[in-house]
């Protein structure tokens, strides 16, 4: 018995098996965060789960793929370009499919019974999902490494810790995201339209703000953040089908309670510590086991702190 | 005079400027949302990927999006006039006659006709195996409809991992038979509260919290379940599933040719021809009981303190606290018997299937329950009734449409919840009033 631990624990103890896990971690949870901030900017302006937000991400990811196969058919191979325009372009074309679902499914309900925009979102999940089976294939996408190359940051036991050149596009990238917005949400004009429907819609609405566009532009934020993170996962595991939205959007959700939902860098911080959870839970632990842990935490949270980590208690009134 | 007909020539022409405008608006959207989807698509060829265009399908795709929102238009236009004209006749209201209304006003005789035709389904002349077999998913559905009526329509908690408790039920009766070898009828009640037992453990941290975090919790349970059964190899035998679970018997008669000795099959029992329909005819008979039972309870349930506690709580939380109901057991209690039913669904399931597997129990099977509660109205259990033919027996027809079901499913969600949040037979009427509205009679004999 204690030989065999010792051969399944061997170098797992070791600081450099930890920076790697370390890195793979922040880099799952940068795309986890930026997907959870499209729930939480949703729930914080209509106080409902955009259940289909996990599929917003896989549109994402598709249009990038087709970009990519786009430009590659054009002949354009210089890669930073490549990049830009595939980032833009599923930026431009998933916040076009975030605003018209919002205009479809969630608009005509607001008023209604909770449940019943939780259920159109639902439904709204169900046919993005195979929409997208049945115009793209239900067959797993592959695509090669666009991004190669990385460093050897140290070395130990015969254990090299990576940290790829995707790894710090991703993270740079992510970061750059990050502060853009939080500009954007605390300094301009649309943010402060946001932050007062966030507080009160029927008030901002007497004072002159636009809701029902506020809202739209919520949606298209929280999509073109999520066609980034869709960017992103093409990039970083190469592999894209119909149904990873599902599993993602799952997480990310459970990110955005962890971190307090409807508080962006809330958001953020629960991306990143549920990536972190993972990369280690299937590090040290079993990496069948992986989806459990993340549910779990969100179960804990709920239980021991509903609030979130960073989120504001919420009053009830009558 | 004249002045009305310009008035009303002028707003026709406004309204079909508007039209074209939305039209036109709907088309352009169209237009760019299908580009990456349905007008360029990758395709795997051997490993690489390659593109292949399909302009014309989108744009007949976009033409048929853009016919569709003139359609829904002319429509809105339309009930926008007759509503004009309800309000200027002022009786118009009583002549409202839905089907909801209609439904729930002979809700008592069209139950027990609907009863009465499940009854003899299985003797009727166009009845062979395939009709009784269909008939059986069909109550399946049902019954787990109406138990999880008990969650969603009547306590107003969104469960969207129902299918946990299914499954809980289900490999309680499968390994409990296989490695024990109790017979289904001692299993059934232990399947029922195994998921009971899981309801309470679940609900009990989380109902305290508002809803829409229940909904996620429940959606997380049913994706852990479902990975505990995929990776515990050596307690539920993993993806293979498992298999060889004995089949319910008549009172410990067997439905086969030949018994061991000692023991009469059914046919020996009641004197007649051993046929194996038999088996199919019971289970099916199996089934309508259970869901009778579930229906039953449910009726006696809303007329029960708890079960209307249940209903003012959907109605308003924070007015029931103040009346001095516990919201969080009382919650408790509906999730609770819902998970029960599910539990007692699942053992029939898994003796009827003699085989489970974690394939049985993913999301899309709670999304396909909930839907059915939801669309059928929330809280009708006739409407759960409608709804499950419509998604468990019509797409048995339209079966060369396998490929669309789902996409069109998902559409139907969102189509009649933005044109009726409340479901097609939902009326959200509390089952009791204390001053009886206008002329309906009875609200509880109604129901």
């Amino acid at each position: 018995m204690r030989g065999k631990l010792r051969i399944i624990f061997r170098g797992r103890f070791d600081l450099a098996y930890f920076f790697q896990q370390l890195i793979n971690g922040l880099t799952l949870g940068a795309i986890y965060g930026l997907i959870a901030i499209g729930y939480t900017m949703v729930y914080g302006i209509i106080g409902m789960i955009n259940f289909a937000h996990g599929e917003i991400y896989m549109l994402g990811a598709f249009v990038s793929v087709v970009t990519y196969l786009v430009l590659s058919a054009l002949g354009l191979s210089y890669i930073p370009l490549v990049l830009l325009v595939m980032l833009l372009s599923s930026m431009l074309f998933t916040s076009i499919y975030g605003w018209s679902i919002e205009r479809i499914a969630y608009r005509p309900l607001r008023g209604a019974p909770r449940l019943a925009a939780l259920i159109s979102a639902i439904g709204m999940s169900i046919a993005l999902q195979n929409y997208v089976q049945l115009t793209q294939g239900a067959r797993v996408k592959a695509l090669a490494p666009i991004i190669s190359g990385g460093f050897t940051v140290m070395e130990q036991n015969g254990f090299t810790v990576r940290l790829s050149t995707l790894q710090i596009f991703i993270m740079i990238l992510t970061t750059a995201l990050m502060v853009g917005f939080s500009y954007l949400i605390d300094k301009t004009p649309l943010g402060r339209q946001q932050r007062a429907c966030e507080q009160d819609s029927t008030m901002a609405a007497l004072v002159g703000v636009n809701v029902d566009r506020t809202i739209s532009t919520t949606f298209v934020l929280g999509a073109a953040l999520a066609a980034v993170a869709g960017v992103m996962v093409t990039l970083y595991y190469g592999v894209v089908d119909f149904y990873i939205g599902f599993l993602a959007g799952m997480k990310a959700f459970t990110a955005a309670v962890l971190g307090g939902i409807g508080s962006l860098p809330g958001a953020m911080l629960g991306g990143i510590l549920i990536g972190l959870i993972e990369a280690f839970w299937s590090a040290y632990f079993t990496i069948e086991y992986k989806d459990v842990a993340a549910f779990s935490i969100l179960v804990l949270v709920l239980i021991f702190r509903p609030t979130g980590l960073l989120g504001k208690p919420e009053i009830e009134k009558v | 005079m004249s002045e009305m007909t310009t008035s009303h020539k002028a707003a026709s022409a406004s309204a079909v400027s508007v039209i074209a405008r939305d039209t036109l608006l709907t088309a352009v959207v169209a237009l760019v949302l299908a580009v990456p989807f349905i007008g360029l698509k990758s395709d795997s060829v051997g490993t690489a990927l390659t593109l292949v265009t399909r302009w014309p399908l989108m744009l007949a795709m976009v033409g048929a999006v853009a016919a569709g929102r003139v359609l829904v238009s002319l429509w809105r236009l339309r009930s926008a006039a007759k509503a004009q004209r309800a309000t200027a006749h002022t009786a118009a209201g009583d002549a409202k006659a839905s089907l909801a209304a209609w439904g729930n006003s002979h809700m008592k005789a069209i139950g027990f006709a609907g009863f009465a035709l499940a009854v003899v389904l299985p003797f009727l002349p166009f009845s062979n195996r395939y009709v009784v077999d269909i008939g059986t998913t069909f109550l399946i559905y049902v019954m787990l409809g109406w138990g999880l009526n008990i969650v969603v329509g009547l306590a107003g908690l969104l469960d969207l991992g129902y299918v946990a408790f299914y499954a809980v039920g289900a490999y309680t009766y499968a390994l409990i038979s296989t490695q024990a070898g109790w017979s289904f009828w001692v299993c059934l009640p232990l399947a029922g509260t195994f998921a009971a037992m899981f309801g309470l453990m679940l609900g009990f941290p989380v109902l305290r919290l508002r809803g829409d975090y229940l909904a996620i919790v429940t959606l997380g349970f049913g994706e852990i379940i479902r990975v505990i059964l995929m990776n515990w190899v050596d307690f539920t035998k993993g993806p293979d599933g498992v298999s060889g679970i004995p089949r319910p018997s008549f009172f410990g008669a067997p439905f086969s040719r030949s018994a061991p000795e000692g023991v009469t099959t059914f046919s020996d029992l009641l004197g007649i021809e051993y046929s194996s329909m038999h088996r199919v005819v019971f289970l099916y008979f199996l089934i309508l009981a259970l869901a009778a039972i579930t229906n039953l309870f449910t009726l006696r349930m809303r007329k029960l303190p708890t079960g209307r506690a249940w209903e003012a709580l959907r109605e308003d939380e924070i007015a029931c606290r103040s009346l001095g109901i516990n919201p969080t057991n009382v919650k408790l209690s509906a999730f609770a018997l819902g998970a029960m039913f599910a539990g007692f669904a699942g053992a029939f399931f898994a003796t009827r299937q003699g085989f489970v597997s974690p394939e049985s129990f993913t999301f899309m099977e709670s999304a396909i329950i909930l839907a059915i509660v939801v669309l059928g109205g929330m809280g009708s259990q006739l409407g759960v009734v409608l709804a499950a033919f419509a998604l468990v027996v019509l797409p048995e027809w339209f079966r060369e449409f396998e490929q669309y079901r789902m996409f069109l499913f998902g559409a139907a969600m969102v189509a009649i919840m933005v044109v009726k949040p409340t479901g097609v037979m939902g009326h959200r009427e509390p089952t009791i009033r204390l001053h009886p509205v206008g002329k309906s009679k009875k609200p509880e004999a109604a129901r």
